[in-house]
């Protein structure tokens, strides 16, 4: 398996086929992966406090504690972590910043939290609703492009012409950074009168079109020439092989390159919604966040982006499990 | 496949479309004619299209027939676009045609080159070592723990899937608007995929080449180099070339974020607020042509390199 030519690299994410292939079957990992995540978690606290500690310092100072060395211009001269070694006191202040340089684990959940949870759903300061208007742009442009792709692929791997003169264009465009031109698309579909949804759609259903392409082609072919020659001995025609043998065949292919090209799908969203300054979105709030240098805002959209990432490949990954047994590929 | 090529003979068949292409190209290049021109494009495409199903049905085989139909398919698409924006007379601001894109490619060499250093040089070149560098030593330390790799190899392929780009912002702001901080970008996003990857090919030898590794007295060190990274070498040109696209690509959205008055993503959101599209293609050209010319010298040092693996051979 080592050698399945599915790797999406113009996606805009890096999640492997290869790898996700031979993950297959790696159960009973939970007390690693915990741990992991645990030394993750331990790791971003410790840095947090380094990074925070100037700003925390001066505000120390501007409420009337004393601090060491107590001028800001002696203390820039300074590393986070020597600061940090000589006022222990002021160490807890660095996990609670208003506008940290890096906010700490328990700061973003409770963000998350809040806009999560706290909030109305159709408030626009609910995460929940900028995550959905970021979602329905992704679903549409995954399923646009998806769809797409398997037509293309099914002619490709039935037209010689197809195979010969587009094959090679799908797997250039993937070296491609498709994602460059997000602006331009947006841009350019605005001053035609297409807004809203339909650009960032457009820009997601073109990131999942080339992985689904490829894995489908790959799947297509993956038959071997003896069950070909039987299908051939059974006389069948070739729309019967391709339904009974073929796209059985495809199946795990056409899987993996699903959560590849959801994933993109979700960054094209993001970033599609970048150059217009949108108003909602995942994206807007990083963009706004930046701005306005809420950076536990930032995290807290990031976080989101995540959670909607995990949910849409878990939720692909349980489809291909049930697909999978169903089809007799489960072992 | 090819209706024209049943009914003539191949070598005539291949002498007639051929010539029409040509005829079609010149009288749809010389047409003033909006119609003339469609009308051209469209007779283009169908003979173009023609002569690829007789590459196709009679000349797979010999060297070449790939490259030349993939390159024909690239020739009717951009005359058809030349025709048809010349013809319906798109507004520059909506699609500008090639021949647009290239005139402006050549006046503005000296830009784009800066551009290009800018962010392709100093900010995705230096992350990707960077980050590919230090995802590779990071999984041969963790490669002698089976629990660390268990916990791992997970965690890192779902990062591996997250929308790392949307850490952007953040990392312009520790490390200010210039290369450095889209290096960051870079690093952040190169790392993962890489890791992920490397750790999965150290686990790719086979117990029996282990078990022959250790008749021989190798010991850890001997078998890493001798047998598990030349095994592990796929996978880590997996990671890298995986790597290469992501990183122009997170060099490139790190500069919407901020950037100096410099570089092929500032060019290209400023660009697209003056509505000036022919530069904005001039800087997709040029980063299409930066990836894929990176992508394909990985794959070159690939072939070098593990000339020996299935997936190599030529068919």
């Amino acid at each position: 398996m080592s050698d399945t030519p599915i790797s999406a690299p113009g996606a805009a994410i890096g999640r492997s086929g290869r790898v996700a292939m031979s993950l297959h079957g790696l159960r009973g990992a939970l007390l690693p992966i915990l741990t992991v995540v645990a030394a993750i978690i331990a790791l971003w606290y410790l840095a947090a406090v380094p990074m925070n500690m100037k700003s925390a310092l001066d505000q120390a100072e501007r409420a009337g504690v004393s601090v060491s060395p107590d001028t800001g211009v002696a203390r820039r001269k300074l590393s986070g972590i020597t600061l940090a070694l000589r006022n222990p006191g002021v160490i807890p202040n660095t996990l609670e910043m208003d506008r940290p340089l890096l906010p700490s684990p328990h700061q973003v959940v409770i963000e998350l939290y809040n806009t999560v949870i706290d909030k109305n759903v159709t408030s626009k300061r609910s995460l929940v609703y900028h995550a959905w208007i970021t979602m329905s742009a992704t679903l549409l442009g995954f399923a646009i492009g998806t769809t797409l792709g398997i037509v293309l692929a099914v002619g490709i791997v039935h037209n010689r012409a197809m195979d010969m003169s587009v094959m090679p264009w799908a797997i250039a465009s993937q070296t491609i950074p498709i994602l460059a031109i997000a602006p331009m698309i947006i841009v350019v579909l605005n001053s035609i009168g297409i807004q809203g949804l339909v650009p960032k759609a457009m820009i997601s259903a073109y990131l999942s079109f080339f992985p689904v392409v490829v894995g489908m082609v790959t799947g297509l072919r993956s038959p071997t020439a003896m069950q070909l020659d039987q299908m051939k001995t059974w006389s069948a025609s070739k729309a019967q092989t391709f339904w009974r043998l073929r796209l059985p065949a495809s199946m795990p292919y056409l899987f993996t390159s699903l959560k590849i090209g959801a994933a993109a799908s979700l960054v094209g969203a993001i970033v599609g919604e970048l150059p217009t300054g949108a108003q909602g979105g995942l994206g807007a709030r990083l963009l706004s966040g930046s701005y306005y240098g809420q950076t536990v805002q930032i995290w807290a959209a990031l976080f989101m982006a995540a959670i909607c990432a995990a949910v849409l490949v878990g939720l692909i990954g349980l489809a291909q499990r049930m697909m999978l047994a169903r089809m007799g590929f489960g072992r | 496949m090819s209706v024209v090529a049943r009914h003539f003979g191949v070598w005539t068949a291949l002498g007639i479309v051929v010539s029409a292409l040509i005829a079609t190209g010149l009288l749809g290049l010389a047409s003033a004619d909006g119609a003339m021109g469609l009308i051209a494009a469209g007779l283009f495409a169908i003979l173009g299209w023609q002569l690829i199903g007789v590459i196709a049905s009679y000349f797979a085989d010999v060297p070449g027939a790939r490259v030349m139909s993939a390159a024909l398919l690239g020739l009717i698409g951009l005359f058809v676009w030349e025709m048809v924006v010349s013809a319906l007379n798109v507004p520059l601001v909506i699609l500008p045609a090639p021949s647009v894109i290239a005139a402006r490619i050549a006046r503005e060499i000296p830009i784009l080159w800066a551009d290009f250093q800018q962010t392709f040089v100093k900010g995705a070149l230096s992350g990707y070592v960077i980050g590919c560098l230090a995802a590779f030593l990071i999984a041969i330390a963790i490669d002698r723990s089976a629990f660390l790799q268990k916990g791992l190899l997970p965690v890192g392929n779902f990062v591996a899937a997250l929308p790392i780009v949307g850490t952007a912002p953040i990392l312009v702001m520790w490390f200010g608007f210039d290369w450095q901080s889209k290096a960051a970008v870079v690093v952040v996003m190169v790392f993962f995929p890489m890791l992920v990857n490397t750790v999965q090919g150290l686990r790719e030898a086979s117990v029996m080449q282990a078990d022959l590794m250790r008749t021989y007295a190798a010991g850890y060190w001997q078998t890493l180099f001798k047998l598990r990274l030349p095994a592990a070498m796929p996978f880590v040109f997996n990671g890298l070339k995986i790597s290469s696209t992501l990183a122009l690509i997170g060099a490139i959205v790190a500069e919407f974020f901020g950037s100096p008055v410099l570089g092929m993503g500032f060019r290209i959101s400023t660009s697209v607020g003056q509505l000036a599209l022919d530069m904005v293609w001039a800087e997709i050209a040029v980063a299409a042509l930066a990836g894929s010319l990176f992508y394909g010298t990985v794959a070159l040092i690939e072939r070098a390199m593990t000339f020996w693996h299935p997936s190599q051979r030529k068919t």
